[in-house]
């Protein structure tokens, strides 16, 4: 029964990552992928209880290089994804702050 | 479940937060202008699911755990921080096979404790099937991001690697594969099932992804994206945790999404990519057409006096401008332009570069407003249309216009942009050879097409420097 409540959560969140992706402009395309990619590093939260549970020495060792690889994928995936939207500037309609508008010159 | 304690309840608010932020912090990657703090509020999400699971019962040591954060942490900055941009998609395919790397080894472990290597607890059918698919989506993108990785990076040959009967011994191996799983799934103690789903996971990431070629990666690192994100949500089945299904089936449904586009930009349908037949280099040049044209060149002073006194300039990039790093000269060309009176704007093809966006995000880092990127093809032919000059630098097949005129042309159909439709044509080009596809592009011998030979950093360069003298000569 449980599975099967774990299969509408699924089905659903597919449906909504659908819809919202889709209006991802292109211009946004690689943060958009390193952006999901870095959101996947939650599988760090199945290789914490890994680690740390008390399953026997190989399942610790194994917990613990997945953990390793997660918050790699999570550290990096989040800050290039940062990097990047950092990079993107854009053009400001009148009215708005000074100092956003600032930032859109040509960084030189 | 049972009923649920303080410190359960604590840890469902913490995912449910992380859930909540991660679906926001995608939408608000649908406005440039917001994105940046979305994605912050997303890593905040991150936090919250970290220290949330940190409070799991489960849990009795910690050493292991902080050991593990801090040695991946230490990995993952230098790494995020020194990245060149140009170099993003191998990085997105290195990050794509640690992700994986955690989800598999978490479905290994989860293995070995239900079915009693190491402890107890039941295995059901359904958490055996979980089990399976996780470790067939992990290994499998484990070792085909490497792959991608290499090619990228240029470790291993960008061209396509066949063999006789590849198609016949992936087949067998995908077949095999999911017999294992159907056996796994009836009997889930069977240990040899699962190991050999696991192995052969592993070798189908090898063995499909070794016979793609450099420029179909944006379809492969799209794929991987999606499979990264379905093993993500098979560990969530697998442990039973909501965050993990959603975020994994947000990514599987972005990178499915990505993967779609990208077939769709290359006039490729979506099964034939599935099935790698993709690999298969396309057939030779389309032939000789009539006599050959020679290509017409102009010098960097000519050019430079048509662009300083051009009112509309389009600059079409392709892979070859980053390849070049040609990208801050261009900036410095658009600004002269520009300080003439000219307005310049650039056509992003959707598949130009190595990923999806990823001139975009390359001409961004020279500083190039992104009000001036045309991301739609319908939009930037139409300013095309209007311009006096269009500039190419390093594409190809997106400007071949064999792909709207010639049927036997193995890129007909693909949406390009129409460059001969603007005033004149300058390509910027290091030789005469072909395209990544080896197809032959007669865009070159059009009337009011003119080649600028060489390298683009230098050809752009030396346009820069004719224009500045332009200046100083009146």
């Amino acid at each position: 029964m449980i599975q099967i409540f774990q299969l509408y959560v699924f089905i659903l969140a597919g449906f909504v990552g659908f819809i919202i992706i889709q209006r991802v402009p292109p211009l946004l395309h690689t943060p958009l992928m390193s952006a999901t990619n870095a959101i996947s590093g939650i599988s760090l939260v199945g290789a914490i209880v890994a680690a740390g549970g008390q399953y026997g020495r190989v399942s610790t060792i194994l917990g613990f290089f997945a953990v390793v690889c997660a918050a790699t994928n999570v550290t990096a995936g989040f800050l290039i994804t940062d990097r990047m939207l950092a990079m993107f500037k854009g053009q400001l309609k009148p009215g708005q702050s000074k100092d956003a508008a600032a930032k859109t010159e040509p960084a030189k | 479940m049972n009923e649920l304690g303080s410190r359960d309840l604590i840890i469902q608010a913490s995912y449910l937060a992380a859930s909540v932020l991660f679906v926001l912090g995608l939408r608000s990657l649908t406005r440039p202008t917001q994105a940046r703090l979305g994605m912050q509020q997303a890593a905040m999400g991150m936090l919250f699911a970290v220290v949330g699971t940190l409070l799991n019962a489960e849990i009795l040591t910690y050493s292991w755990i902080m050991i593990g954060l801090v040695v991946g942490a230490m990995i993952g900055y230098p790494m995020a921080m020194k990245i060149k941009m140009t170099a993003m998609p191998q990085f997105i395919a290195f990050s794509h096979a640690f992700g994986a790397i955690a989800a598999t080894l978490v479905g290994v472990v989860e293995y070995r404790v239900r079915s009693g290597e190491s402890g107890d607890a039941g295995l059901s059918h359904g958490l055996a099937a979980a089990l399976g698919l996780e470790v067939l989506f992990g290994a499998l993108t484990v070792t085909g991001s490497f792959m991608a990785f290499g090619k990228l990076q240029e470790l291993i040959t960008g061209r396509p690697i066949t063999f006789k009967g590849q198609n016949a011994v992936n087949m067998l191996a995908i077949i095999v594969a999911f017999g294992a799983l159907g056996l796994l799934i009836y009997d889930p103690m069977n240990g040899a099932a699962f190991y050999t789903v696991l192995a052969l996971a592993f070798v189908l990431g090898i063995s499909m992804v070794l016979p793609i070629g450099g420029g179909d990666m944006p379809v492969v690192i799209s794929l991987l994206n999606s499979y990264a994100g379905l093993a993500a949500s098979a560990t969530g089945f697998a442990i039973g945790n909501n965050v993990l299904i959603i975020a994994g089936a947000l990514e599987g449904a972005g990178g499915f999404i990505l993967s779609l586009m990208m077939s769709k930009a290359m006039n490729r349908s979506f099964a034939n990519i599935i099935f790698g037949a993709f690999g298969a280099p396309p057939a030779a040049a389309s032939g000789a057409k009539g006599e050959a044209k020679e290509p017409k060149s102009i010098t960097p002073e000519d050019a430079a006096v048509q662009l300083a006194y051009a009112s509309s300039v389009v600059i079409i990039p392709g892979y070859g401008m980053a390849v070049a790093q040609a990208q801050h000269v261009c900036r410095e060309l658009m600004e002269l332009i520009e300080k003439k009176g000219g307005e310049v704007k650039y056509a992003i093809h959707p598949v130009a570069g190595r990923m999806p966006g990823h001139l975009n995000v390359i001409l961004s880092e020279a500083g190039i407003d992104y009000g001036a990127l045309l991301t739609d093809v319908d939009d930037a032919n139409r300013v095309i249309a209007a311009a006096d000059v269009a500039i190419i630098i390093g594409a190809n097949d997106i400007v071949n216009p064999d792909a709207e005129e010639d049927k036997s042309s193995p890129l007909y159909g693909m949406p390009i942009f129409r460059p001969w439709t603007a005033k004149s044509v300058f390509v910027i080009k290091r030789g005469k050879g072909t395209g990544f596809s080896g197809v032959e592009n007669p865009l070159f011998t059009r009337d009011n097409t003119l080649m600028l030979y060489g390298d683009a950093k230098g050809v752009l360069g030396s346009l820069v420097k004719e224009i500045k003298a332009l200046d100083e000569g009146h």
